[in-house]
């Protein structure tokens, strides 16, 4: 399998070599196992692949930044950076529309706008809520605070409405939209890390601690990273409309109830 | 002397260094290479730290750094704590090595933090110390983690007042009535005691975690940058500091580039180099206007097309940038090289040194495992004429400009006997590995040095694994 576990010896893989050679090989390398006249074809589903198990590793990386004491900016910016690459390059290739229509069945706008969302928010976490509530700040502080006035004033007003201010973190209009755009984002992220054997899920995994890929622990991190610090604000959080009966790890993500219960708890 | 020459065309040195052979002559021929002109030789002074392979988080040693005389050594860590060595006095009788570096003091630099508007903790962690130049019988300090910048006095203290008499033996205080005489106290010696006290705390000017500090000549002034802006600071003001550049976009979703590392020019007070994570370097000059958001000038090497794949971005981002001593160059460490840059020159690096090449075919899996965002610092010698930078399995390597020739150094308990001269090692890329190579497959990716420094003056070195600081000294004769 490509993702191999994080170990400081590694048996290396195909994989790099190919990586670096990445954009050149449109055409046949003779070091695949090729033959005849489908020869440059099926070099380029090997090299997608690739690309494919990059952007997914990109992706389950931006996720994990959400979970630390504060993201790393730089490394969350370099990743994304990473990922919008290879969307480009995706999207050029045309490749883009067919993974899309094979796996989700989703127009690959959306695909992009959900990508988007996990770019963004790191980012937003790093931006953080100025609450203009502390005297003792600097000038320069109050002088960044006007600067981003517009966003610390409808963080402010949303103290009262979490949902707003969910929305106001992710930048849309519509907070069920964004919601939904949100977990089919991370479905996508699944499906398409399911869409290789189990053993790859499990490698990426591996080394991982172990709260790492518990959806819930992902999530509560992420919701307690937006939380104003109040425990009040939690009371407030309105329950989702869809709910699940299903136990497995994915159908946990529909359930914000379980999300706020866990917050609750802790 | 070698190092003084500079009457070679940039042209050639940019030509001889591209190449980005390991195998210098220096190494094919060791037997030549050992002593051979003005070849330093390495060897082993010193080792601080535990012994033990179980690291405690907070051991790990996150910045070295000399003072501007060499007698004093900082050492910064993730559990947020200074500790300072100094140089013993030379021993003339002993002349065969230079004075050793002993504890001079430890004090707690920052603590943990809260920060609660983000619910989110404040590490303690050092990320730098940079010290004043002596003024007084004190020494200052500058040390900051992402948030706060101290600034912390060091000061001796050998004698005590003696002789009130107006307390009891026990401590106290005696009834005034029945002090009769004026007893004026008089200094005594005592044991030595080195003193650190914080004298300055630079706080709430940061939002993103800072990760530089430096110190301008004019010593009044310092910036501290962290990723998004650079901000200038008077060292006697603590509640007030000038933004002098902000590159955050008004969009956040359009921030693609952050600042990595800043610097002032070692003689210009008005000049100061930051870097960022596309790899370029801007030079401002604070006279030209308030905010230094436009720069004087732009370095950047345009991209090698044949180089290029999904991670060149990443191994570009520039994790630090240095001034050599006169002030003429400055170096920048990116992932796999080393580049010195003519301040005059804006289009491509005068010299290029390669650090672990054989990293380029395995860029996929150092990006899994997150190797790949490693930043690792790199430092000059006192006459600008070798760079040093570290890598992985305890390896370091300093490239002696004038030479061209490089070597690679490993810092490990093994070769601990003082005056051991250490073996140069050589890492195997591909093929048939020779004897005493090391194959890239086995290099431990845990065991990086990322922080060294180099003594002001002499060729004393300061090498930073995990958790151990080694020290290093040439053999004198």
């Amino acid at each position: 399998m490509f993702l191999t576990p994080v170990v400081p010896h590694w048996p290396f893989q195909n994989m790099d070599t190919m990586f670096v050679r990445g954009l050149k090989r449109k055409c046949f390398d003779g070091e695949e196992d090729i033959e005849g006249t489908l020869a440059g074809i099926k070099a380029i589903p090997s090299y997608n692949l690739q690309r494919q198990s990059l952007l997914d590793m990109s992706l389950v990386k931006l996720q994990l930044c959400h979970m630390l004491v504060e993201p790393n900016l730089c490394r969350s910016v370099l990743i994304a950076n990473t990922v919008r690459q290879i969307q480009e390059e995706m999207t050029q290739d045309g490749t883009w529309q067919m993974i899309n229509t094979q796996s989700t069945g989703q127009a690959s706008l959306d695909r992009l706008v959900s990508t988007d969302i996990l770019c963004r928010s790191s980012r937003d976490q790093a931006e953080g809520k100025h609450v203009p509530a502390y005297g003792t700040f600097n000038k320069d502080f109050e002088s960044d605070q006007a600067q981003d006035s517009s966003e610390t004033m409808s963080t402010a007003s949303s103290v009262q409405a979490p949902r707003n201010l969910q929305s106001n973190v992710w930048e849309m209009e519509n907070p069920q939209e964004n919601k939904g755009n949100f977990q089919k984002s991370l479905d996508q992220i699944f499906e398409t890390l399911e869409n290789k054997s189990p053993n790859s899920v499990e490698d990426l995994f591996s080394e991982v601690d172990n709260s790492y890929y518990d959806l819930d622990t992902m999530l509560t991190g992420m919701m307690s990273n937006t939380k104003m610090g109040h425990c009040d604000n939690l009371e407030t959080f309105s329950t989702p409309t869809n709910t699940a009966s299903n136990s497995n790890c994915k159908s946990d993500l529909n359930d914000l109830d379980h999300i706020v219960e866990i917050l609750v708890e802790s | 002397m070698l190092s003084d020459r500079v009457g070679f065309p940039h042209k050639v040195f940019g030509l001889l260094s591209k190449q980005p052979k390991q195998n210098t002559w220096f190494q094919r021929f060791p037997s030549l290479g050992a002593g051979g002109g003005n070849d330093i030789q390495w060897c082993f002074s010193q080792v601080k730290g535990a012994v033990d392979d179980d690291v405690a988080e907070a051991d790990i040693i996150s910045t070295v750094e000399f003072n501007h005389s060499g007698e004093l050594l900082a050492t910064g860590d993730k559990g947020g704590r200074v500790v300072i060595f100094q140089q013993e006095q030379e021993n003339k009788t002993q002349s065969h090595s230079r004075g050793e570096y002993n504890v001079y003091s430890t004090f707690q630099s920052h603590e943990p933090e809260f920060d609660y508007l983000k619910s989110l903790e404040i590490e303690e962690k050092i990320n730098k110390i940079r010290w004043l130049p002596q003024k007084n019988a004190a020494q200052f300090l500058l040390s900051t983690n992402d948030k706060t910048i101290k600034l912390w006095k060091i000061s001796e203290r050998d004698k005590r007042p003696e002789g009130y008499n107006l307390k009891e033996e026990d401590g106290r205080y005696r009834d005034p009535t029945t002090v009769t005489t004026l007893r004026v106290p008089v200094f005594r010696p005592m044991d030595l005691m080195v003193e650190a006290s914080p004298r300055r705390i630079f706080a709430n000017a940061h939002t993103y975690h800072i990760n530089s500090i430096s110190i301008n000549s004019d010593y009044e002034t310092y910036l501290s940058a962290d990723d998004l802006r650079i901000n200038l600071w008077h060292l006697e003001i603590t509640d007030r500091s000038f933004n002098i550049v902000d590159i955050k976009p008004a969009n956040m979703e359009e921030l693609t580039e952050v600042i990595t590392a800043a610097e002032f020019h070692p003689n210009s007070c008005s000049t100061f180099v930051y870097s960022s994570s596309k790899g370029t370097i801007r030079l401002c000059d604070m006279r030209a206007s308030a905010l230094c958001d436009r720069h004087s000038k732009l370095f950047e090497e345009p991209e090698d097309p044949s180089n290029r794949s999904f991670f060149s971005e990443i191994i570009s981002s520039i994790s630090d940038v240095k001034f050599s001593h006169s002030g003429r160059y400055m170096m920048t460490r990116d992932y796999l090289s080393v580049k010195i840059w003519d301040l005059n020159m804006e289009n491509r690096p005068v010299e290029t040194y390669q650090v672990h090449e054989y990293l380029r075919s395995k860029l996929c899996s150092l990006y899994e495992n997150d190797c790949i965002f490693d930043k690792f610092e790199c430092c000059w010698n006192g006459s600008d004429s070798i760079v040093m930078t570290g890598s992985y399995n305890n390896f370091f390597r300093m490239f002696d400009r004038n030479t061209k020739r490089d070597i690679t150094l490993e810092a490990s308990r093994e070769n601990n006997k003082p005056r051991t001269v250490l073996k140069p090692r050589k890492v195997c890329a591909s093929g048939k590995r020779k004897k005493d190579e090391i194959s890239v497959d086995s290099l431990d990716f845990n065991k990086k040095i990322l922080h060294t420094a180099w003594h002001p003056k002499e060729n004393i070195i300061a090498v930073a694994t995990t958790n151990n600081l080694y020290i290093f000294q040439d053999k004198m004769n």
